[in-house]
């Protein structure tokens, strides 16, 4: 069985504040950039069933060249095999990520299962799996917190939608998106990251792999801090709790909101 | 031409969130003159499908099936895209819940056409839909504006108003799925409630969420917690050191890797304010901070605050809302 991890690297969740809208005009985004935390679930379950079905992993990130980070972390952690898909020259929205993804995938051969994170913590989409499911015309189940079963063909997992936990069956080859219930990531062994370190990691051009005709549906324009908080916060004082609490509900009822 | 919105359902009862969607798409379909349709599926249809013309649609497209009886999205998929066809859409629109979202975007992704997710804006430029989305984890705005003939997006819940139900009646025209239980990949073995009793988080227009300062004694501390969210109608949530130290489970969590929430009020009690929490709520109208440390970074964003401690305040604040709520 082969299982492919997709691993996006993004900034540092504590420094996406500093993002400027320039930065990310320009696509020099400065901030340290880390695995995506969703991400590291994703390679840990992947890992895991490697211990469980003797599953081969490999983890497919696209992006820039400094991105081989990211793969090294998900090596680290024991995924077998990493790949750098390279991003430059390519601009398109997310539907042109999963048309490569999937290519990439395509590219690996006999994949069972394709494991991604919930979401990036850059673009915030939630999209990029439904995209690389359906160019590759596998089912999804998105948001699973437990594979139950691999067997005959079919994987079973739990998932969370809505207010309801679900047990799905679908066939292989199938994409699960997965969320944070799923599993604890471990930290890269010293060893892993001796060995992550000496991986040469096969750099692939996004232009070289067979995602058929790229298209680019929408366009992000007027990229903006939102408006910042201008008024300072109102204190209520007072000599016991009873008091602070009634100037606090008076606020309150004056605006309306309660 | 038309501005379709899939009216979800749950247990055949429409999600209240898709309402907000549909006032919204109400103004756009004018904006652009065009006809305001909606499409309800699942396995019955009628009580909801009336719902949506008082709701402002004009055409209503219902597709019932029992196989349509547990949201699967292959089937549900099948179902939007005839949807779509049917009503010439041009915009397509879902609230953005989990189902919402993943729905609106593999049909997009079928259709080839392009997807604002979780967007919090929309208006027409020029003839086509544009729409509003937060990106890095609510640190920043973008447009997204569209190439292509249908522009698709989801809304994020508490984005719009609730229309107000008049008592208009829409065309409801039946489709079929034209599917049989074969052609649907996913099979459903068992569906369970995952979140307890309680308002729903996403929805909610008062939140309480409590952190870390409930340390000394936790029990004690969300109870309290619970007891000001009932005197209001509001959803309990928590922060990821709540989460983590098992105050409470991690379907509470609020933040940047739990859930976001834009309510009306927010009140964040014995919370620091750190970044990763601020990106799940700083969307919230009204941010009320409880903390008994004066210079915690939540003051920062709060309109109102409090400094004392909790376990002080949280009652007279309950005992105050109480005397005045009735
Ligand atoms: C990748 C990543 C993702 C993250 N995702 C999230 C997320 O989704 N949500 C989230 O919340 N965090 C998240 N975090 C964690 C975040 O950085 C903070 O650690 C966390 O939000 C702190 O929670 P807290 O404010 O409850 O605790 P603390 O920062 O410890 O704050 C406790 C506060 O309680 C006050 N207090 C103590 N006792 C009392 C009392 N008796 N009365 C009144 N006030 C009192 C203190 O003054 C203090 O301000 C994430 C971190 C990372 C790295
Ligand atoms: N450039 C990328 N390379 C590899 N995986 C990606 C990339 N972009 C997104 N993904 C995967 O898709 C998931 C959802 O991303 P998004 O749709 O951007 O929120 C992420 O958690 C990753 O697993």
């Amino acid at each position: 069985m082969k299982v492919a991890v997709l691993i996006k690297q993004t900034p540092d969740t504590a420094e996406l504040p500093k993002v400027s809208a320039q930065e990310v005009q320009s696509g020099a985004v400065k901030a340290t950039m880390v695995i995506n935390p969703w991400d590291e679930y994703a390679a840990e379950e992947a890992i895991q069933l490697g211990d469980r079905y003797g599953a081969d992993s490999v983890a497919i990130t696209m992006g820039a060249s400094t991105a081989t980070d990211a793969l090294k972390h998900a090596l680290a952690m024991g995924i077998g095999e990493a790949k750098l898909i390279d991003s430059s020259g390519v601009s398109g929205d997310m539907w042109t990520t999963a048309s490569i993804l999937a290519a990439a995938v395509r590219a690996e051969g006999d994949v069972d299962l394709v494991i991604t994170g919930k979401q990036s913590v850059d673009e915030n989409s939630s999209s990029v799996f439904i995209g690389v499911a359906c160019k590759l015309g596998f089912p999804l189940a998105a948001n699973v917190v437990r594979i139950v079963e691999i067997a005959g063909g079919r994987i079973t997992v739990e998932r969370i939608a809505d207010g309801v936990q679900e047990t799905v069956s679908l066939p292989l080859p199938a994409v699960i998106s997965v969320g944070k219930e799923i599993n604890d990531p471990r930290f890269p062994s010293f060893m892993g990251i001796r060995k992550a370190n000496r991986a040469s990691i096969p750099v692939v051009s996004a232009a070289g792999l067979d995602a058929g005709e790229l298209v680019k549906r929408t366009n992000w324009t007027n990229i903006r801090k939102p408006d910042e908080k201008t008024e300072a916060c109102v204190i209520f004082d007072g000599a016991t709790a009873a008091e602070k609490a009634a100037k606090l509900v008076d606020a309150l009822v004056s605006d309306k909101v309660l | 031409m038309s501005v379709l919105v899939w009216i979800e359902q749950s247990n055949n009862q429409a999600v209240p969130s898709s309402w907000e969607t549909l006032g919204k798409a109400r103004e756009l379909a004018d904006a652009l003159g065009t006809e305001l349709a909606a499409v309800v599926m699942g396995a019955e249809t009628a009580a909801t499908a009336a719902a949506a013309g008082q709701y402002g649609a004009d055409v209503v497209y219902a597709i019932a099936s029992p196989l349509l009886a547990e949201y699967r999205l292959s089937a549900y998929v099948a179902g939007l895209e005839k949807a779509v066809q049917g009503a010439g859409a041009t915009v397509l629109l879902a609230s953005a819940t989990t189902r919402g979202r993943e729905l609106s975007a593999a049909v997009a992704c079928r259709l080839d056409a392009g997807i604002a997710p979780d967007a919090t804006d929309l208006r027409i430029e020029g003839g086509k839909l544009a729409a509003v989305r937060p990106v890095y984890s609510n640190n920043l705005l973008v447009d997204i504006t569209f190439d292509g003939d249908l522009q698709v997006a989801s809304v994020r819940p508490r984005s719009f108003p609730m229309p107000v139900a008049g008592d208009a009646k829409a065309a409801v025209k039946e489709l079929d799925l034209g599917l049989g239980e074969d052609d649907i990949a996913e099979k459903i073995l068992d569906v369970q409630p995952s979140d307890g009793a309680g308002v729903d988080l996403a929805d909610a227009r008062i939140v309480v969420a409590a952190g870390r300062g409930v340390v000394e004694d936790p029990e004690k501390g969300f109870a309290l917690v619970s007891d000001l969210a009932a005197a209001m109608g509001a959803a309990v949530g928590a922060s990821r050191a709540a989460v983590d130290a098992g105050f409470v489970p991690y379907r509470y969590q609020v933040g940047q890797t739990g859930k976001t929430v834009r309510p009306d009020v927010y009140f964040a009690v014995g919370i620091s304010g750190a970044i990763q929490h601020m990106a799940g709520m700083s969307g919230s109208k009204v941010i009320v901070a409880i903390n008994r440390d004066a210079d915690a970074p939540i003051f920062e964003r709060a309109a109102y605050g409090v400094v004392g401690d909790l376990y002080e305040i949280l009652p007279a604040l309950t005992a105050e809302l109480k005397k005045r709520l009735g």
